[in-house]
């Protein structure tokens, strides 16, 4: 079935679809074709099948592929007259199944390519077996046939005309009305590459194409892919490599990509491309990600640019300050950024013309690639290193890609480049350094004439009504952000209504939720990594055809920061440089004609925009100044974006820019919408008057300059904040990509205005839009002396305010009840709770249910609903030992299960108390920080919970001040009180979904009874990622709505990202059920669940299991102070403040009570409904239809049917988990080490074993650790007891979890995540013997090496990759080179680095301390001096520190580097520096003096005593 | 908001009382004042909670902990805005209101509430002081006119709402002076009426005018009014009290409450009384109510020169803490002990009183008899306890027993208002009476409740008012 048509029904969208991978290549450097290279090719696909996946049958590939170089000999054999080499071009066709639609296809091209004057030279028959293939698969398979082409022209001219033929024929088949056009598909066509891929697994490949198996098919290169996509219908033509790449990542800007292309298509020109109408759309509809960057970069190269050249300029490596990069290239990045906005994502890249091979990273550099380069000129590169097991000796050099940097190999020339020598080429071919210097002014050079003050006179107040400014917009938003320069922070999640639930007037911006990164993409932190951020932007836009090179180009305006002061925007609007010229247009409409004035003043704007752009300005101002009694302000964001997609749909979008100058935008997410929907620079010039208002009342307290730069600057860091969120680095990429989803707007206005916006629920038309900007500015004009604030009270409760759920009479019903344990009590608060869910609070307030009932003594009893019960993840931390405890003991006495949170937890609490009673957590969470993530920590879950993300900020990290970590919380969280603990925004192991596989293998393997369970936030997509979460190999997926959350956000993540509950579950539903995934995988619903009608509801969406968080907090005691992150918790509760934890006085029976009545309340529930088991009506969609009478005037128009449609598969497919996973860990290398200890294991006798290692043995060690602690405990074994001894390259997660008294050797090379969570293991890597290579040049391990280590120690012979000891807490660790981003985030623990180091070391360190040889003497360029400082090795203790690891390196690992050292100690050692932390030093030192005063106590004690005597 | 961690530093301090032997002789304001940077800190402890429940429980809304921040960070003028845009009246509601607002103070969970009440008049006597309150008139005026009837919280609160609308407002009150129960029966030792006096001439300088001595239905008659104004808000109060219909009850000697309270406030005030005084000099004075009024009614009893005061209460003794059926951040049903109480009172519960007795005079007191309640479905029900009965002796019995419902002669009837089952004015949603124009607002629609209910009830009805004037 084609994903088209599930799309639709329910709340699937297939461009929700992600992928990631397994890439490599292999090529001979010199040129030399052979059968074995194809062969290699597949061999590294084979090694890399764990990074693949499967589908529901588990025979069905997501995709693989291989390009080759044409074997022309080949078809020469097989008795083709073939033209000479160069003349003659082939390809695979994917044909439609059915006969004659492949035959109408067939025409269509051979049509095309007689026109183009190519001559047919015949077809060919691809030997195809397609019973090694799934169901699925073969359900979808084309009919495939190759065809040959001949041209007597030059090669080139032949590589385009094949180009051409295939563009028009693609579009030709498209616009066909052919009926299987969607089947048809040309993997490549080209004198130079052949590329064979399908919808197969890696092993598929090889066997399906029977060529490839043929001795007589010779390539010197071979490009591999193997896809693993979240998807849930991959299909044939998604395969990869595509024609030039192959791509393991995700482009996060996708939409803005696109549809800047196809704005700029109006303005190509190429003379070696000739008529370019003829290959338009460069972008093929309907494809991929990767395959539009493909599109893009063929169409680069196929225009004449090298291929270096068109990586770089779709996917530049950062080029600000901090990038160690030259001024030419620099300026070479600049003047391509003006016209090419980066195609930003993580991205590991491998492409090839047939000549040139290479491969790329993005600026993050987050996806691994490692090369090796032999003696027998081979080079392979891959996705992990081991993918071709070579003999040491014949191993030159091992390297990885790094962060921004490509690596080219020319097989003609017989010659490899490297970054530099690639880049110097192409940033010098024109001197863009002058060209810039010439042409460009930066805004904030501009002199300014004169100063424009920020109040707006008499209309002040008028403004502020028709705008809509409540108390706390002034009060909690502006003034906050004005006098601190921060966002505000806020508590306890949302509860308050959608905008379109809410009957009050809300800004057009409240219908809008930003999307974010979760698994398949990491998000990134704007703060420790701002080296790859930017918002700089260009205005004045000269675009012109981006194919040819000129100075002109630059004539523009280059600006640091889009959001700018009156002074600067008046500079804008009055521009005259360089001829510049604009047209400023009021975005008004008539207040007394209603939707139809707004609908014409909308028309007519665009109508102007157009004209402006035939005038050939350069920006148009859109701006709403100078409104009055009969001019109402039109949406800022309605207005931008419908002039936006007016101008693309005119293809004059490119001529020109959008400036803003509005009243309306006041906070971040504001902002990020006008930018996401087309504006380039926003002035917001209320929000400088009312700071100016505050500051002459004294209500801020500094001069209005400070104040306004304290906005602006609180603006910045939250744009960098959302657009990281989703893994977006510049706003150059972000601006127009559109990435939120519409909640509550009507697809009649999306399609219109916000075209490409998703909007899956319908809801509020123009009338509606337009009424509610009429109605405060009615209240501005009208002069009524009493009228209602109108959406105030949005923050904190307010009782003529917006409704919240949690309200004083819900919490005091709730708390009475329960602490009385009165039955009748909860149900009066029940019923209250669901007369607000449906007034309406909630979308599932607007759903009834069918009911049809039968006697309650035949429904299952409480005890089985309540262990479905969870409560939600709250670290000890964030809440007090008391809450935290009591919380634990309720769950483990009703069979429930409560969840450690981000936290650890203290061992004390894995035995039971005197009283029988568990204390332990039964759920252990593990998060980005890894805090207390021991084996002891995860061999005592029942249940191991991924936290991808979390309600109230999908996409961000955490902080916990040092002055909230005290003895207890450092001791379970392995850090040092006082220092503040950061939680990174990625899990620096999960960059993709074959990632989140590998962590959770990991999990497995050390704990292989716990069930691991993922947790996701409700957005549009959640059910694609969950289908990929599911192949990956999760027992449980946790759903959480965006109105959950109980820690510390910033409010405006709290308000505005991530979705309500009821469409993430659904869609995860309908998705998981579609494709048959759902029996593998249980699903957990959270957020705002209060009542038993609630858990129905959920159950009906399709959870089998509930969690409550805010709820249980509201039953031991919480009010709703939403003051969590201020530590000063009235009720005890959210505090760790001693005196206020004594006020904590909720108890157990009263949790105890809450979960029984909530079970009877279900039972009752399932009672009416007619069911005897909850089990039964799980994903029971049809049994609820829209309640018509609780309806408000904004929620007529919501059409809420793809919420209650069930999707036609769950006739076949099971709704709920019945099945279990596929045991993944049969066969691994840990069960011979455990069967080879055993004695060691149990008596602790030593023990030596040998093995050799594969890169497909992943995570060795961890099982074997789970053992022994679970049977001894954190101390695991005496030193030395267990000693393994590896050849060869081990796969990812190398000693993972490794306890004390297991030391692994490994004699070879290393992947990724080596002695991940590290808990007192010993862990040695060196070079094979027999290496001829420099141990301090050559890569041996992978990236994110000792994350979330607590101890133990490694000692590396070699060079490490990026994030060398992320979140490492105290295990030690010796190095002989790293990559980037070293020591980040450490907060304990020790390193030394004795080499070359990468740039952003030790950002986010809080605590440890790292010493780093260095040679170069130009370290502190890449140390991130945020929260360190250097020093010289000149402490005593020091110099022993130091030495003694040296001598410890030497012993363990033989380094040269270190006996030349040690050897010239005294030489060296002033090279060495020592980085600490700040605070960690202060903390030491308080410690020393701590222990001096305590001696010095100690002696005069002594003193006294014997002045006794 | 305040100190995050002021709850924490500051404990709450009250201003406190003049001393007993100070105070029981005069009938000044019982209550002190606290100095600016105290009242400040107290103000810290607010910990501007994310629900207020304080706010929530406030029948005016008031914003709390907005002016609390505000008065913690010294900006009295920005305070004084806040507070009055909920508010008409804080310097009433902040000598006598109960505070519901502490009740549900989140601090009151576990420690002591902020004291939102003595903050409330604070700022409000500062913004007198420094001179933020200033006459404003409505700029623009329309044409409107509307009778207040009965110048109570209610009746002024409407009329300065429906002033500020800019409506001609005219106040008829059938006493002396405007003000009615605050100034008639509320005792000055609780209540300054210069405090009265100061609003009240504020609201005339802002346009209202006041008609006193005018008897509503008499002195103008309903079709009079009905035909001269486009809107009458009748606000007269539930002026009928509650009486005790066992044997003697007729005698002299037992009076209501409110006879007693209205003489001793016109004596205060230097009005010539109609009828005689009543003094308690010298006796032994029985209080029949346990509410406010009685405690008022103790209060000047003691000030003139009573020889003792009993009070007896019918129900059982509140608890000293909240029991489990009355939790926060509920109205806390505990036992209170006023500034009278304290002056010297025996107080007992659980008494019904079974006759008066004399002859024709009150003679020996009132015999009494314990009584039981029992929790019957829900339902209290109350027993006698056999031979229990004993005297109480007095020779002044002062019945505080509230009121029933509005006084139904004069006005009501010849308006011919329709009345709800416990004979208050019966109004819809819009304060809207039978009788087209009229409206009604305060303890003469509700029953007889809280200053800040009739505030807040006369502010109610003025927004209705308004928006049905705008309509016409």
């Amino acid at each position: 079935m084609k994903t088209e048509e599930l799309s639709g029904r329910g709340l699937y969208r297939n461009e929700f679809e992600h992928d990631s991978c397994g890439i490599g290549f292999v090529a001979h450097i010199k040129g030399k074709k052979s059968h074995s290279i194809i062969r290699q090719g597949l061999d590294i696909l084979n090694n890399m099948t764990h990074r693949g996946a499967e589908g529901a049958d588990s025979k069905t590939g997501d995709g693989a592929g291989i390009l080759i170089q044409i074997p022309r000999d080949f078809y020469l054999i097989q008795g083709f007259a073939l033209p000479p080499e160069g003349q003659f071009g082939t390809g695979l066709l994917f044909l439609p199944k059915d006969r004659d639609d492949a035959a109408k296809c067939t025409d269509i091209l051979l049509e095309i390519i007689s026109e183009e004057g190519v001559d047919l030279l015949g077809f060919r028959d691809v030997p195809c077996d397609n019973s090694v293939i799934g169901d699925i698969s073969r359900a979808s398979e084309p009919y495939i046939r190759q065809i040959l082409l001949g041209a007597d022209v030059p090669q080139d001219q032949l590589e385009r005309r094949l180009y051409v033929i295939r563009k028009r024929t693609e579009r030709a088949i498209r616009e066909s009305d052919i009926e299987q056009r969607d089947l048809f598909y040309i993997p490549s066509l080209s004198t130079r590459v052949l590329i064979y891929k399908g919808m197969l697994t890696s092993e598929q490949l090889g066997e399906y194409f029977g060529d490839l198996n043929d001795e007589r098919m010779h390539s010197a290169i071979a490009l591999v892919h193997s896809r693993f996509s979240t998807n849930t219908f991959p299909s044939w033509d998604l395969a990869q490599p595509f024609r030039m790449l192959g791509h393991n990542g995700e482009i996060n800007t996708i939409k803005g990509n696109r549809m800047w292309m196809e704005a700029r298509e109006s303005l190509l020109k190429s003379d070696k491309l000739g008529d370019l109408s003829k290959i338009y759309p460069v972008i093929e509809p309907g494809k991929s990600d990767s395959a539009s960057l493909d599109n893009v970069l063929e169409f680069l190269v196929m225009s004449g640019k090298s291929l270096p050249y068109a990586m770089s300029v779709l996917i530049p490596e950062s080029f600000n300050e901090k990038n160690p990069i030259s001024n030419e290239l620099r300026a070479f990045y600049q003047y391509h950024s003006t016209f090419m906005e980066p195609w930003d994502g993580p991205a590991s890249l491998i492409f090839s013309d047939g000549r040139y091979i290479g491969g790329m990273l993005d600026r993050n550099g987050l996806r691994p690639s490692r090369y090796l380069i032999t003696t027998s000129d081979l080079i392979v590169m891959g996705s992990e290193t081991g993918v071709q097991t070579f003999a040491p000796g014949e191993i030159i050099r091992k390297g990885r890609l790094k962060p921004g940097k490509m690596l080219l190999v020319d097989t003609e020339a017989g010659k490899i480049y490297q970054d530099d020598e690639l880049k110097a080429a192409i940033a010098n071919e024109y001197p863009y350094e002058d060209w810039i210097k010439e042409n460009m002014v930066t805004l904030d050079k501009i002199e300014a004439g004169h100063i424009v003050p920020p109040n707006i006179g008499p209309e002040y107040d008028k403004y502020l009504a028709s705008f809509n400014y409540s108390a706390e917009d002034i009060g909690r938003i502006i003034k906050e952000m004005a006098s601190t320069g921060k966002e505000p922070t806020g508590s306890m999640g949302n509860d308050t209504p959608l905008a379109v639930l809410s009957h009050r007037p809300y800004r057009l911006f409240d219908y809008f939720k930003q999307l974010f990164a979760q698994v398949t993409n990491p998000p990134i932190d704007p703060i420790r990594e701002e080296l790859v951020m930017t918002l700089s932007g260009y205005l004045g836009s000269l675009q012109q055809n981006l194919l040819d090179e000129s100075p002109d180009k630059v004539k523009m305006v280059r600006f640091k920061n889009p959001v700018i002061t009156n002074t600067y925007f008046d500079i804008v609007k009055n521009l005259r440089y360089k001829g510049f010229s604009s047209s400023t247009l009021t975005m008004h409409f008539e207040a007394s004609g209603g939707a139809d004035a707004l609908e014409r003043a909308l028309e007519q704007l665009c109508q102007d925009a157009e004209k402006a752009v035939d005038e050939g300005k350069n920006y148009i101002v859109l701006s709403d100044r100078g409104i009055s009694d009969e001019r109402a302000p039109i949406p800022s964001l309605l207005a931008v974006s419908a002039v936006h997609h007016h101008l693309i749909a005119k293809r004059k979008r490119m001529q020109i820019d959008l400036v803003v100058e509005s009243a309306e935008p006041r906070q971040v997410m504001h902002f990020a919408l006008l930018f996401g929907y087309g504006a380039s620079i926003i002035n917001p010039y209320m929000s400088f008057a009312i700071i100016d208002k505050l500051v002459k009342e004294k209500a801020i307290q500094l001069d209005y300059g400070r104040a306004e730069e304290n906005y602006i600057n609180s603006i910045n860091k939250g744009l960098l904040k959302i657009i990281s969120k989703m893994g977006i680095s510049t706003l150059r990429s972000y601006r127009s990509s559109q990435i939120f989803e519409a909640v509550g707007i009507h697809p009649d206005v999306t399609d219109r205005y916000f075209t490409g916006t998703i909007s899956r629920i319908g809801g509020i038309g123009l009338s509606e839009i337009a009424e509610e900007a009429l109605i405060p500015h009615r209240r501005a004009y009208n002069n009524e002396p009493f009228s209602d604030n109108l959406t105030e009270g949005v923050y904190s409760y307010r009782k003529h305010g917006e409704h919240h759920a949690w309200n004083p009479d819900t919490i005091a019903l709730l708390q009475w009840s329960t602490s009385n344990g009165d039955r009748n009590k909860f149900k009066e608060y029940c019923n209250k709770v669901n007369k607000d869910t449906a007034s309406p609070g909630f979308i599932r307030g607007l759903l009834k249910i069918k009911n049809n009932p039968i006697p309650l003594a035949e429904v299952e009893p409480a005890e089985n609903i309540m262990k479905r019960f969870v409560t939600g993840a709250m670290s000890y931390g964030s809440i007090s030992k008391e809450a935290h405890e009591t919380i634990a003991i309720v769950m483990n006495r009703i069979g429930g299960r409560s969840n450690s949170g981000e936290g650890g937890e203290d061992p004390e609490r894995f035995k039971p108390d005197e009283n029988g009673f568990f204390r332990r957590s039964a759920i252990k969470q593990v998060a980005s920080g890894r805090f207390g993530v021991t084996t002891e920590y995860l061999v005592n879950a029942d249940e191991i919970q991924i936290k991808i993300a979390q309600g109230a900020k999908p996409g961000e990290g955490g902080q916990l001040p040092g002055h909230k970590v005290d003895t207890i919380i450092a001791k379970t969280r392995y850090s040092i009180p006082g220092i503040t603990l950061i939680s990174p925004p990625p899990h620096h192991d999960i960059y993709s979904i074959e990632d989140l596989a590998q962590l959770i293998f990991d999990l497995k393997n050390v704990n292989p009874a716990a069930r691991v369970s993922v947790k996701l936030v409700s957005e549009s997509g959640v059910g694609t990622i969950a289908a990929g979460v599911t192949k990956a190999g999760a027992d449980l997926i946790t759903i959480s709505g965006f109105e959950g959350g109980t820690g510390a956000s910033p409010a405006s993540s709290i308000k505005h990202a991530g979705l309500p509950l009821e469409l993430g579950l659904v869609e995860t539903q309908q998705t998981l059920v579609l494709n048959d995934l759902r029996r593998k995988v249980r699903l957990q619903a959270d957020g705002q669940l209060k009542t038993g009608r609630d858990i129905i509801m959920a159950a009906l969406m399709g959870a089998e299991e509930y969690g409550f968080a805010t709820s249980t907090l509201v039953v031991l005691g919480c009010v709703m102070m939403r003051k969590c992150h201020l530590n000063t918790c009235p009720v005890g509760i959210a505090t760790q403040n001693a005196e206020l934890r004594k006020r904590f006085r909720g108890k157990a029976e009263y949790l105890m009570n809450f979960f029984r009545f909530l079970a009877e309340d279900v039972r009752e529930h399932l009672a009416e409904l007619g069911f005897r088991k909850l089990d039964d009506i799980i994903g029971h969609l049809e049994l609820l239809e829209r309640n018509n009478e609780v309806n408000n005037w904004k929620t007529e128009k919501l059409d809420l049917s793809g919420l209650i449609t069930t999707p036609t598969q769950t006739m076949r497919n099971a709704m709920h988990c019945i099945d279990k996973h596929e045991d993944k860990l049969k066969n691994i290398l840990d069960l011979q080490l455990i069967e080879e200890a055993h004695q060691a294991i149990h008596e602790k006798e030593p023990v030596k074993i040998s093995k050799a290692v594969r890169n497909t043995d992943r995570t060795t060690g961890a099982m074997l650790s789970g053992r022994i602690v679970s049977l001894h405990g954190s101390s695991g074994l005496p030193d030395g007891t267990i000693r393994c001894r590896f050849t060869g390259s081990a796969g990812q997660s190398f000693g993972a979890f490794l306890c004390p008294g297991v030391e692994m050797i490994l004699e070879g090379d290393a992947n990724d995540y080596l002695g991940k969570g590290l808990s007192g293991g010993r862990i040695i890597v060196v070079p094979p013997q027999g290496s001829t290579f420099e141990s301090d040049k050559n890569i041996i391990i992978g990236n994110t090496v000792l994350y979330g280590a607590t101890t133990g120690e490694i000692y590396i012979s070699g060079v490490a990759g990026e994030r060398f000891c992320v979140r490492n807490s105290g295990a030690t660790a010796v190095v002989e080179g790293v990559g980037n981003h070293c020591c980040e985030y450490m907060t304990g623990g020790k390193v030394l680095v004795l080499g070359k180091t990468g740039s952003n070391f030790a950002a986010g360190m809080s605590g440890g301390v790292a010493f780093v040889l260095n040679e170069a003497g130009n370290f502190d360029y890449y140390c991130n001096m945020g929260m360190v400082e250097l020093s010289l090795v000149e402490d005593l203790n020091d110099i022993n520190d130091l030495k003694d690891l040296l001598n410890r390196h030497f012993n363990y690992t033989g380094s040269k580097k270190a006996k030349m050292i040690l050897d010239n100690f005294e030489k060296y050692l002033p090279m060495f520096i020592k980085v600490i932390p700040y605070d960690y030093k202060k903390v030491l030192q308080e410690q020393k003096l701590e222990e001096l005063k305590q001696k010095i106590a100690g002696v005069e004690l002594d003193v006294e005593y014997n002045a006794g005597r | 908001m305040g100190d995050i961690n002021g709850f924490l530093k500051i404990k709450r301090k009250e201003a406190g009382n003049r001393p007993i032997h100070e105070r029981v002789h005069d009938f000044s304001e019982v209550e002190q004042v606290l100095n600016s940077e105290d009242r400040m800190l107290q103000a810290s402890r607010c910990m501007d909670c994310g629900i207020p429940f304080c706010h929530w429980a406030c029948p005016v809304d008031n914003l709390i902990p907005e002016w609390n921040d505000l008065l913690y960070r010294g900006e009295w003028k920005a305070a004084y805005e806040r507070l009055q845009s909920t508010n008409n009246f804080p310097e009433f509601t902040g000598r006598i209101c109960p505070a519901i607002c502490e009740h549900a103070c989140v601090l009151n969970l576990n420690q002591e509430p902020v004291t939102i009440r003595e903050n409330e008049v604070a700022i409000i006597e500062r913004a007198f002081s420094e001179g933020y309150v200033k006459p404003t008139p409505p700029r623009i005026r329309t044409g409107k006119k509307v009778a207040v009837i009965g110048s109570g919280p209610a009746g002024m609160a409407a009329a300065d709402m429906l002033n500020k609308a800019g409506h001609k407002v005219i106040i008829f009150e059938k006493d002396k002076k405007a003000g009615g129960l605050l100034r008639f029966g509320i005792p000055d030792f609780k209540l300054n009426k210069s405090t009265i006096d100061r609003r009240l001439n504020l609201m005339i300088s802002e346009g209202i005018e006041v008609y006193t001595d005018t008897k509503a239905g008499e002195d103008i008659s309903a079709d009079e009014m009905i035909k001269g104004f486009d809107a009458i808000c009748i606000a007269i109060g539930a002026g009928q009290p509650r009486t005790l219909p066992v044997e003697g009850s007729e005698f002299s000697g037992i009076y209501p409450a409110m006879d007693f309270l209205t003489r001793q406030n016109k004596i205060n005030a230097g009005l010539s009384l109609k009828d005689n005084f009543l003094s308690a000099e010298g006796k032994k004075v029985l209080v029949i109510g346990g509410g406010d009024t009685g405690s008022d009614c103790v209060g000047t009893a003691l000030r003139q020169k009573a020889v003792s005061v009993t009070q007896i209460e019918i129900m059982p003794k509140p608890p000293l803490q909240r029991s489990s059926e009355n939790p926060w951040p509920y109205y806390a049903r505990i036992l209170k002990t006023s500034t009278s109480h304290e002056e010297g009172c025996h107080r007992l519960w659980s008494l019904s009183t079974v006759r008066f007795v004399g002859d024709g005079k009150i003679t020996r007191g009132a015999e009494v008899e314990d009584v039981i309640w029992e929790n019957i479905n829900g339902k209290y029900l109350m027993k006698p306890v056999s031979g229990t009965r004993r005297v109480i002796e007095a020779d002044m019995v002062l019945l505080a027993l509230g009121f029933v419902h509005p006084v139904l002669e004069g006005l009501i009837s010849e308006m011919g208002l329709e009345l709800d089952n416990r004979k208050n004015i019966k109004v819809n949603n819009a304060f809207s009476t039978n009788i087209p124009k009229v409206f009604a607002a305060g303890d003469s629609v509700s029953g007889a409740s809280l200053v800040v209910n009739a505030i807040a009830s006369g502010r109610k009805a003025a927004r209705e008012i308004d928006k049905y004037l705008r309509s016409t």
